[in-house]
């Protein structure tokens, strides 16, 4: 006979002001088995859990259902409490009353009845609920970590010094990321490359960590502990372990007209390249679609200068495969594309410019050599105007929904670096609002303002126009002065909105972690597993996860480092006990389930029964390997003799909680 | 068909784990509201739920059922949703068979940070079923409250 014990939780007021908790411990009393039926303020807290262990020892339960928030928030806490008190943690159930019932409904009454049948669904199911236990999978002591950008290679050093090996997968031919471009940081303008370099260099040079560069990741498979990933090296023509970067191939290189994707297209670049000058690891690449030698076979001019005979026009895409404990994602962003854009004539005019082009205009390694001249005619501007918000905060089809959070600081800075160096130059900001939270960065924005006289403007640039004489008109409106402004700049800088990196969403399906409808991925839970995804062992460093300054960004790696260090450290994990299995029995070996298992945890082995006759006969049944099942239960569905079931969520479990919904 | 104004849908919605089910919570969490009507059952996958669940929820007096699970492409265990897809493609000419609306039955896609979505197509079903009246076709009259 049954014994379960049933405990309503109160939230404080979250579930008592909706439901009433009295009422539904009254009612869960009557129903079957049930032999304690018990209300309390806070049940997850010491005292409230305290109350559940002495139930369980007491009254000798051998089911618990809780009444409270949902499974995914205190679950666990639960179990723990029941295995504390020598009952099998899977003999809880929760029912949520929280999430799925008092925050969704405001009529007592109909509210306390949902309770109610939501409670007896519960007590329906820990009726057929067994006790299960969990089996242990060993963990590869090595991380990967895609995307090399500052978040890739904080991350990876961190699990370096730790002393696990990590690998990153970059899909460009250097490590460095955005910040790469980036000439100065804010609040405190220093420079981008001196101090993301010296990390660069220190995730080559750190044994532990290995770079694939120009490569990406093609296929994932496994589990928490336990992935096997493919990694496509990309074919770069140059062999990488015999270049030594001299460069002389990119001087003697024929074909120089190649827009430079590293400076934004503002110059070009050879067809055999080095991104940059601090690139890691400092390797040539030929790009094929410019090369002639591989375009048409007649060149070859970096083959004969290079003395160290690394180009290889012959080089293929190679697949390395490599087995890995735990996965960090670090896609980062990309400035979204501003085609749509016509008012602002950034595709019609050069000297209309987005701040990642402004970037590279005023980086000494840059197209000018670090003096700010007009793409167009290479004159000095003497009137730059900054439009916010181009994309952010937009509610049509266009733009992005959300505020991509580092516009405001990065023009301040823009603005601040170009008054400083050129006086005689006017700068105005069209903004919707300044937001500058963070350390020091509203001071930053009011030293912009009153020591640099920026001209900031409430307001919306309504249209920009390129007039004959190389003028640019801007049309705007000052929202605070209600007036109509017409301004006529040398230049007009876009703050683009931006948005997770295009290769994010084929990833995100290959490691089955979630995003959300903008394509960030979503973390386990907003506050409290920022750095972690729902799925286990795949953990979220950067903008990948949403838009971030540089520190945030640093702070997100190395806590996914953290994450990531502290599944390696383990020997083994606990598996899901919640798995697959066969009544061998009623098998018949059809294979159905064999053909939907994505894990391919299902084998056939031939097993020998005792017919009612005395004698023996060999069939061949359906064996589910338990630590390879991941517990989805396709395979259950799919059997035509009803053989599969699946613990925890049992055919006779779910039929339950249907009866008992539908009485 | 006259609609009752009094009446009051028996609706069981299925909700994996790992999208939908936490797509509901963020409901909750918003505080975005949704007719009573609907009380859900957590499975891991979409593809866990057998159509005899759906069946079954039919003769003991549901009068609509929903499932829900990930995105296609989202799926945390790689392909369930789309045997969901196809299974409930199949249930739907068995039900027509039966002569259940099949109206009575939906399948949705409802992501983790589709909490909004999730209370709209709650609020849409739950009228949907309202509209379509009792479901007297297969249910079991021992099983009916007296």
């Amino acid at each position: 006979m049954q014994r379960i014990g049933v405990f309503v939780c109160h939230c404080g007021t979250n579930i008592a002001a909706t439901v009433d908790v009295k009422a539904v411990a009254e009612a869960l009393g009557h129903e079957p088995g049930v032999v304690i039926s018990q209300d309390y303020q806070y049940m997850c807290s010491e005292s409230g859990q305290e109350l559940v262990k002495s139930a369980i020892r007491e009254q000798k339960l051998t089911g618990v259902v809780i009444c409270s928030c949902s499974p995914r928030m205190h679950e666990n806490t639960f179990r723990k409490a029941a295995a504390s008190a020598g009952l099998n943690p899977y003999l809880v159930e929760i029912a949520n009353i929280r999430e799925q019932c008092s925050w969704i409904h405001k009529d007592i009454a109909t509210a306390t009845d949902k309770a109610i049948i939501l409670g007896k669904a519960a007590v329906a199911k820990v009726h057929l609920n067994t006790p299960l236990s969990s089996m242990e999978s060993p963990v590869v002591k090595r991380a990967l970590v895609i995307g090399g950008g500052i978040a890739g290679i904080q991350t990876a050093l961190d699990i370096a010094e730790a002393g696990f090996d990590v690998d990153i997968v970059e899909k460009q031919p250097t490590i460095g990321g955005k910040m790469a471009q980036i000439d100065k940081t804010f609040p405190t303008l220093d420079c981008a490359a001196c101090i993301l370099t010296p990390k660069m260099v220190e995730a080559s040079q750190n044994e532990h960590i290995t770079i694939h560069s120009f490569s990406e990741v093609a296929d994932v498979k496994g589990f928490v502990g336990n992935f096997t990933v493919k990694i496509k090296k990309k074919a770069r023509y140059v062999d990488e372990t015999k270049c030594t970067g001299c460069g002389l191939c990119t001087e003697k290189c024929p074909m120089k007209k190649v827009p430079n994707e590293f400076n934004m297209g503002l110059d070009n670049r050879s067809a055999v390249y080095i991104p940059f000058a601090q690139a890691v690891p400092k390797v040539a690449t030929i790009d094929p679609n410019y090369c002639m030698m591989l375009r048409s076979g007649k060149c070859g001019v970096c083959s004969k200068v290079c003395s160290a005979g690394a180009i290889d026009y012959k080089q293929q895409d190679t697949f390395i495969e490599q087995k890995y404990g735990a996965i960090v994602v670090a896609t980062g962003f990309n400035p979204i594309n501003l085609d749509k854009y016509d008012e602002f004539a950034y595709n019609q005019c050069p000297d209309v410019v987005t701040s990642l082009e402004l970037e590279r205009l005023m980086n000494a390694a840059g197209p000018n050599g670090g003096t700010l001249l007009r793409p167009s005619d290479k004159s000095h501007p003497h009137t730059i105007v900054f439009v916010q918000c181009v994309g952010s905060r937009c509610d049509d089809e266009k733009g992005k929904p959300y505020c991509s959070k580092i516009c405001c600081m990065y023009t301040a800075k823009h603005a601040m670096l170009i008054r400083e160096k050129y006086p005689d130059t006017e700068v105005y900001v069209f903004y919707i609002d300044v937001r500058t939270p963070g350390k020091n960065f509203d001071e930053f924005y009011r030293r912009a303002v009153e020591q640099y006289n920026v001209h900031y403007i409430k307001g919306m640039v309504g249209k920009v126009t390129p007039k004959s004489d190389g003028k640019i008109d801007v049309q705007a409106s000052d929202l605070l002065a209600n007036e109509q402004l017409h301004i006529d700049a040398d230049m007009v800088v876009l703050a683009a909105a931006i948005e997770p990196d295009k290769t994010a969403r084929p990833l995100a399906t290959m490691l089955t972690t979630q995003m959300d409808t903008n394509d960030f991925f979503t973390e386990a839970h907003p506050k409290l597993r920022p750095v972690e995804s729902a799925t286990a062992g795949i953990f979220l460093s950067g903008a990948c996860q949403g838009p971030k300054d540089i520190p945030e960004t640093v702070a997100q790696g190395s806590a996914a480092a953290a994450k990531a260090i502290g599944l390696l450290c383990k020997n083994s994990i606990t598996c899901n006990p919640c798995v697959a299995h066969s009544d061998e029995l009623m098998c018949n070996g059809c294979s159905s389930c064999e053909k939907v298992c994505p894990y391919g945890a299902i084998t056939y082995i031939d097993k020998e029964f005792r017919m009612p006759d005395r004698t023996t006969k060999v069939r061949r049944v359906a064996s589910v390997n338990p630590a390879v099942c991941q517990g989805c239960g396709a395979c259950t569905v799919a059997c035509p003799s009803g053989a599969m079931d699946l613990s925890g969520f049992s055919n006779s479990q779910i039929m339950a909680e249907v009866d008992a919904i539908c009485k | 068909m006259q609609v009752n104004e009094n009446f009051e849908p028996v609706i069981v919605a299925f909700c994996c784990n790992w999208c939908s089910y936490a797509g509901a919570d963020l409901s909750g969490t918003n505080r975005l509201n949704y007719p009573t009507n609907v009380k859900i059952i957590r499975v891991p996958c979409s593809c866990r739920v057998n159509p005899m669940f759906i069946l079954r929820a039919f003769q003991k007096g549901a009068d609509g059922v929903i499932i829900c699970g990930c995105h296609p492409g989202d799926c945390h265990y790689t392909s369930g949703n789309y045997f969901t897809r196809r299974r409930i493609t199949l249930l739907y000419s068995m039900l027509d068979f039966l002569g259940i609306e099949r109206n009575r039955t939906r399948l949705e896609w409802v992501s983790a940070a589709e909490g909004a979505k999730f209370a709209a197509t709650m609020e849409q079903f739950t009228a949907d079923v309202k509209a379509l009246g009792p479901n007297r076709r297969l249910e079991d009259l021992r099983c009916r409250k007296q």
